[in-house]
């Protein structure tokens, strides 16, 4: 099928209670797709943001975020890799 | 046909394994750290952390944290964890490192705690090569404190202690901490890195891997300094605190490797095991024959012993030796004892007191707040404390007559003037032993066996230690007397 879309490489979850809304990921995001939220969490902070599409687990808003636990950054499983990585899951890629 | 909305995804990047997965701190703030919004202590604990996962090493590693902004690292890293005092950090290291040949100890200081107050410090264990890793976080101003200039803050930056900017003629120029330390001949690596983008922040990671691997193999001192934006103090925004290091900070603390001499140095053979307590008298040269037995077999019944004493007089009365001998008797008896002398800089005159704790359990701190016996040998000494003896408790003094003023309901009182009465047995130096024969028979615990050992262990002249043991029974007779007389 040709006209299926492909799925993007990478893909990142963001705890909205961990963030703290500083905004240093949504700065070094290379292809720009992490965005500041309107919403205040729990704690009253504006939080990162994924906007779902066009990460390429790039890894480096891992890098200069502070909190320890607040980005986790996935790549898609390729055959080669998932021999190696003990961590996989499923999950959309939007 | 795969559904192509659904695919497989795995973890890259994720939680280091040497966190908490929660921190025992504040109860609503268990799953994030204290740091501020954008603050760069939280990204350098996560290069430490995804070092030591890397590197294979959490289960021996020990973090020595500070004192400032970063002092709670025992919340976060899995870790063993000590806590220093302000500078203290590498003195610490170096013991743990010492003490645990294994470890491998990460010492993390900021720069009020690295560059101001353990200056001394920091310079002796990079001397030394000590085999640590020191990760140096500065950000220019003393950031937990309020924002005061630190030694690392630049010319013209504006602090609450510098309100018109630092000035060269009025504050000296900024510590170039790594370019001093790399004058020494012993340090392996030394690094300046930033967290001012993100080309900085990849090498800051690779950095902090290195300094922790070199320790691993065991090659000597390590030193990590990292400029770290603090958006808080600065009163930025944390991207323009980010930008701030690269276009400002960069500017007086050039980036670059200072020192790596890994290539020529051998990794050190690790440190033999400390000894036994066993292989101690062999080391120290004494035969078994030598070795003091005690005379815990001495010790009646099975109470519970907590006997806490405050000797207190001038200088030169024998304040410190009457306590020693108490506690060496009580070591003698098989008993936890503790002795904590007090006294200023002058051998004789001058004031001096001492604490003497024993116990047949540990003993938790050697400070005696409320003596239950008080030996006062003058009146300065009755006055200071005569107030912290406990109720049921005990007073010797050293005097004619005791100040009415001093009395007080439910301590009990032996005044004597013990100097004069020890004249009359043949030295007035021996009026301290007379105390203490008061205070064995008020404790009432202790063998005589003991006392008389441990008057011999510590009194080294024959004529002195017969002196003594009738002074310590001349003690015991006042006493008995003065209870008899009630």
């Amino acid at each position: 099928m040709t006209d299926e879309k492909k799925p993007d490489r990478g893909l990142l979850r963001i705890d909205d209670e961990e963030c703290k809304g500083c905004g240093l990921c949504i700065e070094a995001c290379p292809p720009r797709v992490i965005s500041m939220s309107e919403r205040l969490n729990h704690f009253g902070y504006r939080t990162a943001f994924y906007k779902g599409s066009g990460c390429t687990a790039c890894g480096v808003c891992f890098m200069v975020c502070p909190e320890p636990g607040a980005i986790t950054v996935l790549r898609l499983a390729t055959p080669a890799l998932a021999t190696s990585a003990p961590e996989t899951v499923a999950c959309a890629s939007n | 046909m795969p559904d192509s909305s659904l695919a497989e995804y795995e973890v890259v990047r994720g939680k280091a394994r040497s966190f908490y997965p929660r921190y025992e701190r504040k109860e609503e703030l268990q799953h994030q750290t204290h740091f501020c919004p954008g603050c760069g202590h939280g990204t350098i604990h996560k290069m430490v952390a995804a070092a030591i996962d890397e590197l294979g090493v959490q289960d021996r590693s020990i973090m020595v944290g500070p004192v400032g902004c970063s002092v709670f690292t025992y919340y976060y890293f899995d870790v063993g964890n000590v806590q220093a005092a302000h500078g203290r950090a590498p003195a610490v290291a170096t013991a743990i490192r010492r003490s645990r040949p294994h470890g491998i100890v990460i010492s993390y200081q900021g720069d009020g705690d690295l560059s101001a107050i353990g200056s001394a410090e920091i310079l002796h264990a990079a001397n030394r090569g000590e085999n640590i890793t020191v990760i140096f976080v500065n950000n220019a101003i003393y950031s937990m404190t309020g924002g005061q200039a630190a030694p690392t803050t630049l010319l013209g930056q504006k602090s609450t202690t510098t309100p018109n900017g630092r000035s060269a003629a009025r504050e000296g120029y900024p510590l170039h901490v790594s370019e001093l330390l790399a004058t020494l001949d012993a340090p392996v690596y030394i690094e300046r890195v930033g967290l001012g983008d993100n080309r900085q922040i990849v090498q800051a990671a690779r950095a902090i891997r290195r300094g922790i691997e070199y320790q691993v193999r065991g090659l000597g001192f390590s030193l990590i300094e990292v400029l770290s934006p603090c958006p808080t103090i600065w009163k930025m925004s944390p991207v323009d605190a980010q930008h701030w290091v690269r276009d400002v900070m960069e500017k007086t603390f050039p980036l670059g490797v200072f020192v790596d001499r890994a290539h020529d140095r051998l990794p050190a053979p690790p440190p033999s095991a400390a000894p036994t307590l066993a292989d101690l008298p062999h080391l120290l040269g004494v035969a078994d024959q030598d070795l003091p037995e005690g005379h815990a077999h001495a010790l009646s019944g099975d109470l519970p012993v907590d006997l806490q004493v405050r000797i207190a007089g001038f200088g030169g009365q024998g304040v410190l030796l009457l306590g020693e001998v108490l506690a060496e008797a009580g070591l003698d008896a098989g008993l936890e004892v503790s002795w904590l002398p007090s006294y200023g800089p002058e051998m004789r005159s001058g004031t001096s007191n001492c604490h003497v704790r024993i116990a047949r359990g540990a003993i938790d701190s050697p400070l005696v707040a409320t003596p239950g016996v008080l030996v006062a040998m003058n009146e300065p000494s009755l006055r200071k404390f005569d107030l912290s003896v406990r109720p049921g408790g005990w007073v010797i003094y050293n005097g004619d007559e005791f100040p009415a003023d001093c009395r007080r309901q439910g301590v009990r009182v032996l005044a004597l003037p013990f100097t004069r009465l020890a004249d009359a047995m043949g030295d007035k130096r021996a009026a301290n032993m007379i105390m203490l024969g008061a205070v064995l028979e008020i404790a009432a615990i202790l063998p005589r066996q003991s006392i008389g050992a441990a008057l011999r262990r510590l009194v080294k002249n024959p004529r002195w230690v017969e002196l003594d043991e009738r002074a310590i029974a001349r003690g015991r007779e006042l006493l008995r007397q003065a209870l008899a007389e009630g």
